[in-house]
């Protein structure tokens, strides 16, 4: 009888919740799988016609273009953002004075809202006025035109991208605080070098973090958007930087075409899937859980 | 388990029950009057103007009162709350959107009210009455136009030796003052140029029309890939050609924001550019000093019919379909057509005037020294916008990433163009495949 009314209180004090993911979660995902079978233009109603978004996807030029440019992106600027998010890490857990101090600055950048960064970088990258050119042309180096030229856009994004690795950092740091330290004491006695104590003792002890990481980095880049829609509108140069998830948002918004748009994010959500269920497998083989 | 399931579904039904019963709508004050809401995409100073007739308006007359509304992105507004059922009584478009509204029927045809009023085509500049014209029908009416001409740095065609009320007439002598008007430095590097096709890069995909091409034939055909496409597209590829992609792109990337003193026409850097009415408000705002003058875009020198082509469109403003006042709402739409409405609006948006009739003290106190030549141009003969079809859209963003692939030499104009169009006649078949399903519908 307890048990029951603690379960209607306890069910009563996330009914908001309940609610709310039903509400605006489980009902638009369960509608996008059906407009992926329909002609929906939002404005009238979905008209059903089987697999023809997704046959029309498998022959769009553009569909292949921006997945391309995504995958791209996502290869370099994930591993990149991890190993600078640990380096960074490591420097700050190696018992320098002031860390929290370091701590914050490094994770500040992270705190500023996405627009405001775009216009910021816009401003960076300008190629003739830009700090980033002015530095590199002071150096010698050829500078590049960072956001007109096709070939540097997209190495542009990603440098842009490790501007935000503090999120990434704190979590490696508070990892890195919980190696016991007795673990780098056996390994001093044996006569480990630093880079034999971080490959056999902090790696494998930071290793489940490293794998949330990478997760959390994979999702977010192939769902990288907000940046590219403001600082590279309609992927310009020559759609060198447009995304996937800029596209999906055009079929949608500006296209009138919520069926194709469905299909796409359907088609990204397996592609996730795919790579988060890889990588957990992978995991089982190289990922070390202390308690486990 | 069975009754703490319902307790927690019944708690779960009160916000529904809530959001039911409000769907978010707005309660006008109880003062006699009908209330209508009003979106407008102009924020600023257009915003302002805009709000100055509103409120013109509310003093007119005691039965209807307009509530503005200024946001941005006003078309994927309209979209979500036509979707949710909850549209204004009147929003502000553009006529470039307009077709992709009118043929999803979100927007109420105006016909039957137009003809009640004794409104009709004789008492517009007829290019700019066309704009709101889908298929037949009257989806909207104009608020402000805007058509577009050639504004030149007279002090930059007196250093070059050129004369600064002589501008080019002909494609073939823009080229020719463009090369006179460009300057290196000893490395170099552009320090100014004449003439750039992609400067502000708005309208690349209108090159065409002004070598007299089009995008498509009106119904069924996408003509991106015509003659005079190519030739038009080859004509501005021969730019990046003569100065170099390179040079031309570290010479862009210095390039400050439209509004602001950086940009390129107000800061000097281009002596010339294809710009619209409101240019001269930019200029007066941000670079006062600057010597200017505007006149009608060249023509292909061997096409002197092709003088008579220019470049309309124009912001709209129009009814959705479930708006709760659409009389009221037409009320409205009428004053801000009428000749004392119109001319308060464009007088404050500092652009001209799309009605046919305009008074003496409307152009002579204008602002804008050359608004004679804003009228001109958009009562010529050839006068083109935006295809009227929905899936413009689409269609303009791959004619920009078509523009670009041919500026950087990634690609033939032949080639990029052609692209374009099996693309877009894929997508233009489709839809008129959906319209032909839609009418056979019940």
């Amino acid at each position: 009888m307890r048990g029951r009314r603690e379960m209607r209180a306890g069910l009563a004090f996330v009914s908001p919740w309940l609610v709310g993911m039903g509400l605006f979660m489980l009902y638009p995902v369960a509608a996008s799988l059906y407009y992926s079978f329909c002609e929906y233009s939002v404005l009238d109603r979905a008209r059903p016609i089987g697999l023809a978004n997704y046959a029309d996807l498998a022959r769009d030029a553009l569909f292949w273009r921006s997945l391309l440019n995504t995958l791209y992106y996502a290869v370099l600027a994930v591993p990149l953002g991890l190993v600078l998010a640990l380096s960074l890490a490591l420097l700050l857990n190696s018992g320098v004075r002031g860390l929290t101090f370091y701590r914050t600055i490094f994770f500040l950048p992270a705190l500023v809202p996405m627009v405001g960064l775009a216009v910021l970088w816009l401003w960076i990258f300008n190629g003739e006025y830009g700090v980033l050119n002015v530095f590199l042309s002071r150096l010698g180096i050829p500078a590049p035109g960072w956001l007109t030229d096709p070939a540097w856009s997209k190495p542009a994004l990603i440098l842009l991208s490790l501007w935000g690795v503090g999120h990434a950092m704190v979590i490696f740091l508070a990892g890195l605080q919980d190696v016991p330290v007795h673990l780098y004491e056996a390994a001093d006695l044996d006569g480990a070098m630093w880079w034999h104590k971080i490959r056999h003792v902090t790696l494998p002890m930071v290793s489940p973090i490293l794998l949330f990481n990478g997760i959390m980095g994979i999702i977010g880049s192939l769902q990288f958007f907000a940046i590219p829609y403001i600082m590279t509108p309609n992927g310009q140069p020559a759609r060198s930087a447009y995304f996937y998830a800029m596209y999906l948002y055009d079929n949608a918004f500006l296209y009138l075409r919520m069926g194709y748009a469905s299909a796409m994010a359907w088609i990204l959500f397996i592609i996730i899937l795919t790579l988060t269920l890889l990588s957990l497998r992978l995991a089982a083989r190289y990922v070390h859980y202390e308690a486990g | 388990m069975l009754r703490a399931l319902r307790s927690a579904a019944i708690l779960a039904v009160v916000p529904l029950v809530y959001l039911g019963f409000t769907r978010g709508q707005w309660r006008p004050p109880d003062d006699g009057r009908v209330h209508i809401s009003y979106w407008e995409k102009w924020t600023g100073f257009e915003g302002e103007a805009m709000r100055a007739v509103v409120e013109e308006f509310n003093r007119s007359q005691d039965r209807i009162h307009v509530e503005l509304l200024t946001i941005s992105q006003v078309d994927q507004k309209l979209l979500l709350a036509t979707a949710g059922g909850v549209p204004p009584d009147v929003v502000g478009l553009w006529s470039s959107n307009l077709a992709a509204f009118a043929d999803r029927q979100v927007l109420l045809p105006l016909d039957d009210r137009l003809r009640e009023h004794g409104i009709t085509r004789d008492h517009y500049i007829p290019a700019y009455w066309d704009l709101c014209e889908y298929q037949g029908r009257m989806y909207a009416l104009p608020t402000t136009p805007a058509s577009l001409a050639l504004h030149w740095n007279r002090a930059l065609f007196r250093e070059a030796g050129l004369d600064p009320d002589r501008p080019p007439r002909t494609i073939e002598e823009l080229d020719e003052y463009s090369a006179r008007l460009t300057k290196r430095d000893e490395r170099g590097r552009l320090l100014q140029m004449g003439f750039m096709p992609t400067e502000p890069g708005w309208w690349n995909y209108a090159w065409g029309y002004y070598f007299g091409g089009a995008l498509w034939n009106g119904r069924d055909r996408v003509t991106a890939h015509s003659p005079e496409n190519i030739r038009a597209f080859t004509w501005a590829r021969s730019y990046s050609e003569q100065y170099g992609v390179g040079a031309l792109q570290l010479f862009q990337s210095g390039f400050g924001s439209f509004s602001s003193p950086q940009n390129a026409f107000l800061s000097g850097k281009v002596a010339m550019v294809l710009q619209g009415v409101w240019m001269g408000n930019f200029i007066d705002r941000y670079a006062p000093h600057l010597e200017w003058s505007a006149a009608p875009f060249p023509y292909p020198a061997g096409d002197p019919e092709l003088a008579e082509v220019a470049f309309v469109e124009a912001d709209v403003i129009a009814i959705p379909v479930g708006a709760r006042h659409p009389d009221e709402a037409f009320e409205f739409i009428r004053f801000v057509n009428s000749q004392r409405g119109m001319e308060l609006l464009c007088m404050g948006q500092r652009k001209h005037s799309p009605l046919a009739e305009v008074s003496r003290e409307f152009i002579e106190t204008h602002p804008n020294p050359y608004i004679e030549v804003f009228i001109e141009v958009a009562k010529r003969e050839r006068t083109f916008s935006a295809p009227k079809t929905p899936i413009w859209s689409e269609y303009a963003s791959e004619m920009n990433a078509a523009f670009d692939e041919i500026w950087l030499g990634q690609r033939s104009a032949d080639e990029a163009l052609r692209r374009v169009n099996e693309r877009m006649q894929r997508a233009l078949d489709r839809w008129l495949e959906s319209v032909a399903r839609r009418r056979m519908e019940p």
